[in-house]
């Protein structure tokens, strides 16, 4: 890559614009599936009775079950909100970026 | 008291690690007996091994360029590399092992299973994409990428070929053992032949083969994985209050038995004492160690989180490992070089976190359908009390209760040839970094030409599957149950750091990187012998005098990996320090847009 084009595509205000959007909500993302996890490790660390209180009176099935598997879920759908968006705005803006920068 | 209470919780808590990652820990450890042989697990066996034998030979003619051999052409589409991906990561140890940890404790089995899991969403956001388009075929690739070739490419293969060697020996012992359960094979036979094949499937038929045999076995475990939780779930009339209630049902009654089985024992002890008989000590003894049995059964609430989890500190340990050696692991990063751009690296990390959530959610109700199926049955249980062949084998036992013989074989088979698929993968990736990283970049300087590094690639391949079978001969009878917790710190502490911070970091020089991620590499080798799994079981030390006191070392030894990559990197003021600072900004231009990075082979 020379030097003319690296210049080019880093004033460029769309390469910016990705920048900034991407690299914030990845982040942002990444510390939102952090914050899930280590929040239910301190839980157990902590507090283990609290995943262990029936759901309802009488119930077998305590708290901790649909949470656990909401964790599941919440790993697949994060990962499905940065896909979808990455797939239609920031690769837009990437493909933008590429072909102005080939000008 | 306190410090003791917690030395053994991190003892137990490495041990739940290991066996749900590797076939060491404890029911299949040690000498275990040969059943007879299983015609249907056999025969279903080998019509596996025709197909992606013959799936090899497809590939072997598709496969003539480095790139083809490496990354199969970078054809692979995001929703096959994700079925792929997710075949690396069940391997026949987090099937049976997390099922097993299911069976015997409940809802901390659930506990582990998210672990493996939450690292592949932080995966997709911040390595994936970045990794394809910086890299070619290693992840060595992306790490020297502005930095000296010849340091840090050496430094990758060395984390590359230690990881590897470790996880490849636990996969193999682990192999020969459960092949000896399930097949009534002989175990070196059986550790041989899965020697000879994986050298078939990589040899021959490159990436391109190696990634349709983990796609394969991907596709039959799912199936086979959903036949069984359909089952368990049909036999609770599909609700999941009533698997829990019969589940938490059988393991009172078990535990009864244990406290009515205490109590006749300590009356017979109170009539030895009193009659002062010869054998009264003995009868004491009995009954102190069936209270104690029966009160451990009394504890153990399979419906809340038990006693794994309570040491934060190993909770957190062990979590890190989990999420980001599985972002440092070679075979897995790998993976990302076999689709055609960044987009579809994303999309395989997102199927792949989809394929891997449901598989744990199938294991958690396999888990429970075993106790309600398999531990009431006395077809299953040995005569010393527990299952035949261990915990370990209660999704097996499922197998044959739910489906009878002819399913017993097919769930053997597949068990199998999920071990074959992981160390295909394990072997291609060593074997790229012996070739294309320490031949072909170091040795001879990126001159090499592309048939002499395939050339050394295949001798390599070769090579690692004889010493494969030696070294699962050799530790046959040796506790290697810390092997693969290990493989995941030094994956966490030596590759991730030295991989994250050259694409995030922009003052990573040579120098840091290399002193910084050999610093993470002795750190988690040394805390692992220091601490108990290490120190205690296999080195056969009393239990508490473990100098390092916590079961995973990646809290401790990755942040020193940080730390001193960053010291050292801030302290370089070199030239060649400059000049890499300066090239950040056009590796990150082509991280973020692709420009210039690798595409699809046209052919």
């Amino acid at each position: 890559m020379d030097e003319a084009l690296v210049e080019r595509i880093q004033q460029n205000p769309k390469f910016k614009e990705l920048v900034q959007k991407k690299g914030g909500f990845s982040w942002l993302l990444a510390v939102v599936m952090l914050v899930i996890y280590y929040g239910f490790i301190l839980v157990i660390a902590f507090s283990p009775a609290t995943l262990g209180t029936p759901l309802s009176a009488g119930s077998v099935t305590t708290v901790g079950i649909p949470v656990g598997v909401l964790i599941i879920l919440s790993a697949f759908v994060i990962t499905g909100i940065y896909v979808r968006r990455a797939n239609t705005e920031f690769d837009r803006l990437t493909r933008e970026v590429v072909e102005e920068a080939k000008q | 008291m306190i410090r003791k209470t917690l030395q053994s919780l991190s003892a137990s808590a490495l041990l739940a690690l290991v066996s749900a990652q590797s076939w060491a820990a404890g029911s299949i450890d040690g000498a275990v007996t040969k059943r007879d042989l299983n015609w249907h697990a056999i025969i279903m066996f080998f019509i596996f091994v025709a197909f992606t034998l013959g799936i090899t030979y497809w590939a072997a003619r598709r496969t003539r360029s480095a790139k083809d051999f490496y990354a199969a052409g970078g054809g692979i589409s995001g929703f096959q590399n994700g079925l792929a991906i997710a075949g690396d990561y069940m391997s026949a140890a987090s099937f049976l092992g997390i099922s097993a940890m299911v069976f015997d404790k409940g809802y901390d089995g659930l506990i582990y299973s998210i672990g493996f899991l939450v690292g592949w969403p932080v995966i997709t956001f911040l390595v994936a994409e970045r990794l394809r388009n910086l890299g070619k075929y290693t992840f060595a690739d992306v790490a020297s990428y502005r930095l000296g070739q010849t340091p840090v490419r050496s430094f990758a293969a060395t984390g590359t070929l230690v990881v590897v060697a470790l996880y490849l020996i636990a996969q193999m012992v682990g192999a020969g053992k459960l092949i000896q359960l399930l097949f009534g094979m002989d175990y070196t036979y059986a550790v041989v032949l899965v020697g000879i094949l994986m050298v078939l499937y990589v040899m021959f038929g490159g990436m391109l083969a190696t990634t349709w045999v983990q796609i394969i076995k991907a596709i039959l475990l799912l199936s086979g994985a959903s036949f069984m939780a359909f089952m368990v779930l049909k036999h609770s009339g599909f609700s999941f209050e009533n698997m829990f209630a019969q589940a938490v049902e059988v393991k009172n009654m078990a535990a009864q038995a244990l406290a009515a089985k205490a109590a006749t024992a300590s009356e017979v002890a109170a009539a030895a004492v009193a009659s002062n008989a010869a054998d009264a000590s003995a009868a004491v003894a009995s009954a102190a160690a069936a209270a104690k049995a029966a009160d451990a059964a009394a504890k153990v609430n399979i419906m809340a989180p038990g006693g794994l989890v309570s040491n934060p500190i190993d909770a957190i340990s062990l979590g890190l490992a989990l999420m980001f050696g599985t972002a440092g692991l070679p075979h897995i990063l790998m993976r990302f070089f076999t689709v055609k751009d960044a987009k579809e690296a994303r999309k395989s990390v997102f199927y792949a976190t989809g394929f891997i959530g449901y598989f744990y959610i199938l294991t958690f109700i396999i888990g429970f359908g075993a106790i309600t199926l398999v531990a009431t049955n006395p077809d299953f249980k040995a005569a010393a009390g527990g299952l035949i062949g261990g915990s370990n084998m209660a999704a097996i036992h499922l197998a044959n209760a739910v489906g009878g013989d002819f399913f017993l074989g097919f769930i053997s088979a597949v068990a199998f040839a999920t071990i074959l698929a992981v160390v295909a993968g394990l072997t291609l990736s060593g074997a790229s970094a012996v070739s294309h990283d320490l031949y072909a970049s170091v040795i001879k300087k990126g001159k090499a030409n592309e048939a002499d590094e395939i050339r050394v690639s295949k001798i390599t391949t070769l090579f690692l599957g004889v010493v494969a079978i030696v070294l699962g001969i050799l530790f046959e009878k040796q506790n290697i149950a810390f092997m693969v917790g290990l493989a995941f710190s030094i994956a966490a502490s030596a590759n991730f750091p030295v991989l994250f911070l050259s694409m995030f970091w922009k003052g990573l020089t040579t120098r840091g990187a290399v002193i910084g991620g050999a610093i993470g590499l002795i750190s988690a080798v040394v805390l692992i012998i220091l601490g108990p799994a290490v120190w205690e079981v296999t080195l056969g030390n009393p239990k508490g005098s473990a100098p390092f006191a916590y079961s995973n070392p990646a809290i401790f030894s990755m942040t020193m990996a940080f730390f001193f990559t960053w010291l050292i990197s801030v302290m370089d003021n070199s030239e060649q320090a400059q000049n890499e600072r300066a090239l950040f900004l056009p590796q990150f231009i082509r991280s973020m847009t692709g420009i210039g990075a690798e595409g699809a082979s046209k052919h």
